[in-house]
């Protein structure tokens, strides 16, 4: 894929992942023990062959920053091309703000120019997968397409989830034939990923065009008005892909890392999940530790019960303290004694002794960063 | 031009032969410890804590792995646009090319590399030990004491001293005799083979050690004792932590076990002194439903369904269910089957262990291979290696690395037994 750049669009302002989204963009929330939910779409790209990747943010960017560094953790730190982030600015001509995904895009223009990667791959800072998009373009380019998006059957997901997807429906040839952006009654099953491959310079030529008309967004006011026009085709990806679009999902999918089959799949398969490196030793299990169905990662001193959770890097789990059902993320104490049931402890988090805190295993108990209970 | 006050020159060139199979194919230095790390980051990362950002790193003996572990130096921030981390191995010159024929040759074959750097002192360090120790402040004595040369010096038991160099000193610390292992030690204060030299003086004195033929070109039998006959001024820098030199079977084995404890000797969490190391590619690691992990370390990527206590596991290593392991060491990516029992074994990386093995049992018996090096309880397993199904192992065993299961004549091999490559006793 050396013939093809990367765009990451790291999403508008939302509080779908109500406290962990305050404080950080979407695409900088932990999951799964030790990773970012950027650094799969990042990582999906670099292992298909990608090395120019721009990164477009706009809320909360900070944390987002501070992770994605120079790159050199998705070997992106390199002399011509690698990784490039792209905040809002000011210019003569703009307010600088994005008013949306073709707006961000368009405001990013020179990059589009300045690269000379025949075709882009666009993609979303909000799921976690692992694919390769070598197939993609593969099929892009054998069926002469204008535009093709990823596409999935979503009959994993809830209905309300489906609804927050844009949902497509195709004709024998997998040709989209509509495409409804959050649509309130999906027709199908069949939505899209958000990841597009096109060609530079038509994209180039369709963002000149949507700004001169005063339109700023990607999907409804360039894909979803032209399925008539232009030739946009579907690619059907049949692996495990979750948007973190709800609490409910975001906890569910981390619960889903403990299968097996989806952590075979997402981590452990050939291509890697690469994430920013901490340095932290290996973890420790002192003689009281009681730990099943659990991802551990390095860091943790565990003293106490850990069932069914996720324990992020450095946690320091008590004596006597019971953590089950839990996500308990980066830095966090869990005191003594304590005991946790359907939890999200954000970075930082210290549990006092004895404390005790239930949520429900739909709606998981958030609490928020560098909080004492 | 840039200037380096101190340049670090690591000796890391020894095989430690003690450790039997476990240095066969690498550099002491480069041998796994601490369930993440190898011995030389250790030294490296106690560099870059007290600040010191040169390093020309000193191999001989099979140096790959080192060489690959070390790279450019990323890990420890040593990939700088000046000094950094420099392999430093034998090279040809126009008459003749030449091995470091000793601690203080190699020194003397790399004068050009700290001249290069142009540093006023050099501090002499060796790859094989486990401690944190900050130079700054060993050098800020050497400063004060307006010294030729400093060495750092440990109290050791006196039983022990005869094994050590063991430094006599005045009462400012001034050290005015120094005997390699003394067969009556007059001092238990042994050196621990760091030296801060002020370099114009170490240079001469390499230069003149290079012309006499009869020396061993060693910095404690021949260095140290030329500049206390010129009435040098040496000094001994006390250090009181934890200092281990893991070269042998039984230390290697007892020092990672003491990881293991509640509180260790030597803390890997310290936020102010990180050990750093590359970090491999994993995802966090998992413990499964009849998984149960008791007093051990355990890194990323590991798949445990099994039972370990008092263990180091490194990462990537499977765990299958019904399978004990307790009291041992477990190397990156190794895979152990189903229904296995492991007692007191150091298993090497990427070695595979057949489902219903027994390993580490009976009693202890001499070892029939090389009780020089096997002495203990360990069973040593080396990398690359296969136990097929249904083998069962004593105590004291050695297994070479590389062995496939048409290596083994028998699957009972009992304690103090081995398999070897080609199969010969030493």
């Amino acid at each position: 894929m050396k013939s093809t750049m990367g765009i990451i669009l790291t999403g508008g302002k939302n509080n779908r992942l109500k406290e962990l989204s305050l404080e950080r963009s979407i695409a900088a929330v932990p999951i799964g023990g030790k990773y970012r939910i950027i650094d799969f779409t990042l990582s999906n790209m670099v292992n298909s062959g990608i090395t120019n990747v721009g990164v477009l943010t706009q809320y909360n960017y900070r944390s987002l920053m501070d992770h994605l560094g120079s790159g050199k953790e998705w070997d992106l730190d390199r002399k011509t091309e690698g990784l490039f982030i792209f905040p809002p600015y000011l210019s003569e001509y703009g307010t600088g703000w994005y008013k949306g995904t073709a707006d961000a895009m368009y405001n990013n223009i020179t990059f589009l120019y300045r690269s000379d990667e025949e075709y882009v791959l666009i993609a979303q800072g909000y799921a976690i997968y692992n694919m390769d998009y070598t197939p993609m373009l593969e099929r892009h380019i054998n069926t002469n397409a204008d535009i093709t998006v990823a596409c999935r059957n979503m009959d994993d997901l809830t209905c309300e989830d489906q609804k927050q997807l844009g949902m497509v429906q195709l004709d024998e040839d997998g040709r989209i034939i509509d495409f409804m952006e959050k649509p309130p009654n999906p027709k199908s099953s069949i939505g899209s990923l958000g990841i597009y491959i096109i060609k530079r310079d038509f994209l180039i030529e369709l963002l000149e065009e949507s700004a001169a008309k005063g339109l700023t967004e990607f999907v409804q006011d360039i894909i979803v008005r032209r399925t008539d026009t232009l030739k946009i085709y579907s690619y059907m990806f049949n692996g495990y892909w979750r948007p973190l679009s709800s609490i409910q999902l975001y906890y569910k999918t981390n619960m889903e890392l403990l299968n097996p089959k989806v952590r075979q799949e997402l981590l452990v398969g050939r291509n890697k999940i690469y994430t920013k490196v901490k340095d932290e030793p290996p973890a420790k299990y002192n003689a009281e530790a009681n730990v099943h169905n659990s991802i551990v990662a390095d860091g943790c001193i565990i003293e106490g019960t850990v069932e069914n959770s996720i324990l992020f890097r450095g946690v320091r789990v008590m004596k006597g303290a019971y953590i089950k059902d839990s996500l308990v993320m980066q830095g966090a104490v869990v005191g003594a004694n304590s005991n946790l049931r359907y939890c999200i402890l954000d970075k930082g988090v210290t549990i006092s002794e004895g404390k005790a805190l239930n949520g429900d295993s739909q709606w998981p108990l958030i609490v928020g960063k560098n909080v004492t209970v | 031009m840039i200037r380096k006050e101190i340049v670090a020159m690591l000796l890391a060139g020894g095989q430690g032969s003690r450790l039997g199979v476990l240095t066969q194919n690498i550099a002491k230095p480069a041998v796994l410890y601490g369930g993440k790390y190898r011995i030389i980051d250790f030294t490296l990362s106690n560099c870059i804590n007290s600040g010191i950002d040169s390093v020309g790193i000193l191999t001989q003996y099979q140096p790959l792995a080192l060489n690959n572990h070390i790279g450019i130096g990323k890990p420890w921030d040593l990939d700088r646009m000046s000094g950094g981390v420099t392999i430093l191995s034998p090279y040809m010159r126009t008459e003749k090319g030449e091995w470091y024929s000793g601690t203080a040759d190699a020194v003397y074959q790399n004068i050009h590399y700290v001249d290069s750097l142009s540093a006023k002192y050099v501090i002499i360090l060796s790859g094989d030990h486990i401690y944190k120790m900050d130079y700054s402040k060993m050098l800020d004595y050497h400063k004060k004491n307006n010294a030729d040369a400093t060495i750092s010096v440990i109290e050791v038991p006196w039983e022990e001293a005869s094994r050590y160099g063991i430094m006599s000193t005045q009462e400012d610390d001034r050290i005015f005799e120094f005997e390699e292992k003394p067969a009556n030690p007059k001092s238990r204060l042994a050196s621990m083979g760091i030296y801060i030299f002020t370099w114009d003086l170490l240079r001469e004195y390499l230069i003149l050690d290079h012309s006499q033929s009869s020396s061993h070109h060693d910095f404690g039998k021949n260095i140290i004792p030329a500049m206390l006959a010129h009435d040098r001024r040496l000094f001994a820098y006390k250090f009181d932590g934890y200092w281990r030199d893991v070269g042998t079977i039984d230390a290697y084995w007892s020092s990672n076990m003491n990881l293991t404890e509640r509180v260790p000797d030597f803390n890997l969490f310290d936020p102010y002194w990180k050990i750093y190391t590359p970090n491999p590619v994993y995802p966090p690691h998992f413990i499964g439903d009849n998984g149960k992990v008791e007093k051990s370390i355990v890194a990323e990527g590991c798949m445990i369904y099994g039972t370990v206590r008092r263990s180091v596991i490194f990462p990537g290593v499977t765990i299958n269910e019904n399978t004990v392991i307790e009291d041992s060491i477990i190397m990156s990516e190794a895979l152990i089957g189903s229904n296995v029992e492991i007692y007191n074994t150091i298993i090497g990386e990427t070695s595979v262990i057949g489902n219903n093995v027994k390993c580490g049992v009976g009693e202890f018996a001499e070892s029939t291979f090389n009780p020089k090096v096997y002495y203990t309880n360990t069973t040593v397993i080396g990398s690359n290696t296969v136990v097929p199904n249904n083998t069962v192992i004593g105590k004291n065993v050695v297994i070479d690395n590389y062995i496939t299961p048409h290596d083994y004549e028998t699957n009972n091999i009992p304690s103090g037994g081995y398999v070897m490559k080609g199969g010969g006793a030493e």
